[in-house]
């Protein structure tokens, strides 16, 4: 959990050029990171080549903050 | 120019895409060829660019089919390691009138002409997102722009394509993705050749320049889009017309 947590974090601090302590599980990409709608679509991405799995477009939709990143990976990953 | 470029040409074994071909060859690019029915003039096509001197090889696929589109393109990163300059030219006409015009002769059209831009462009995005930038053309017509008696399918997509090239410019600006159109008016080809004499007379006396494009015309001004002289140019169309629609 804390490593997904983690390697989610260092992607969305790079990609998104925000601070570390901003990046919580309770952060939403639009509201809380600036992300725009483009933003968050190449973030999951990002998300998918990092851990190597596929999120489908109906999952993605869901995806608001960085938990609901985080909890996807955990719950999907093989 | 275009030296180590990586291209994708829809349409590419006749006519205007294969002068964009061999265009973007001639400049340095690397070209993948699409083609639909034509293989054998796909290979010809291929053999051509490959003796500019760069990187070649045909790829089938139907450009209205989203898993076609998404393997083609899949294909061509995997071929090329990179895809820097899409052109969507991929077209096909079914005239009628509009009073004649059968659901399927407008469905076909609007397929391929249309919504083949939509999924070659949805392919490669995700490619050029991750690179930062590219380069999509998309081939409407000034008929898109002017209408034209008997082509309400052909033009319905030709004007739709230069509506989904602004959206598509907007979108993915901040990218730098770049995408423009252009709109070929009256060019020698296939498409044009089946015209009666008294239809080519008709149209040649609505063109200001008095003569009919070439092919080549068409390439030119796709290859300026995909180059570096273009940085500060998207979501425009490009008519090559010799003045017919102004």
């Amino acid at each position: 959990m804390a490593d997904v947590f983690d390697k989610v974090k260092e992607i969305i601090v790079d990609k998104l050029e925000v601070e570390e302590p901003q990046v919580t599980m309770e952060a939403s990409f639009k509201d809380d990171l600036e992300a725009d709608s483009l933003d968050v679509v190449e973030l999951v991405m990002e998300l998918e080549d990092e851990f190597d799995m596929e999120i489908a477009d109906e999952e993605a939709e869901k995806i608001n903050t960085v938990g609901d990143a985080v909890n996807y990976i955990n719950s999907n990953q093989s | 120019m275009l030296k180590g470029k990586n291209a994708l040409v829809t349409g590419a074994s006749r006519g205007i895409g294969r002068a964009i071909a061999l265009e973007l060859a001639k400049q340095g690019a690397n070209v993948a060829v699409n083609y639909s029915g034509s293989e054998d003039r796909a290979q010809s096509v291929v053999e051509e660019v490959r003796q500019k001197g760069v990187e070649s090889f045909k790829i089938q696929a139907n450009v209205a089919d989203e898993q076609e589109s998404k393997a083609m393109v899949k294909q061509v990163v995997s071929d090329f390691g990179s895809l820097d300059i899409l052109v969507n030219n991929a077209g096909i006409n079914r005239d009628n009138l509009l009073m004649r015009m059968k659901e399927d002769e407008f469905d076909q059209v609007i397929d391929t002409n249309l919504k083949g831009v939509f999924q070659c462009t949805k392919a490669v995005s995700r490619q050029m997102m991750k690179q930062k930038g590219g380069r999509i053309v998309n081939v409407s017509s000034v008929v898109g722009v002017s209408g034209n008696a008997g082509q309400a399918n052909y033009t319905a997509a030709k004007a739709g394509v230069i509506g989904l090239t602004k959206s598509t410019a907007k979108e993915f600006a901040s990218r730098n993705i770049l995408v423009n159109a252009v709109a070929p008016g009256f060019i020698s080809t296939d498409m044009t050749d089946a015209l009666t004499e008294e239809q080519k007379e008709g149209m040649l006396s609505l063109i200001p320049l008095e003569k009919l494009g070439e092919p080549e015309d068409v390439a030119r001004v796709v290859r300026f889009l995909a180059s570096d002289d273009a940085n500060y140019i998207t979501g425009q169309t490009i008519h090559i017309d010799g003045g017919m629609v102004m």
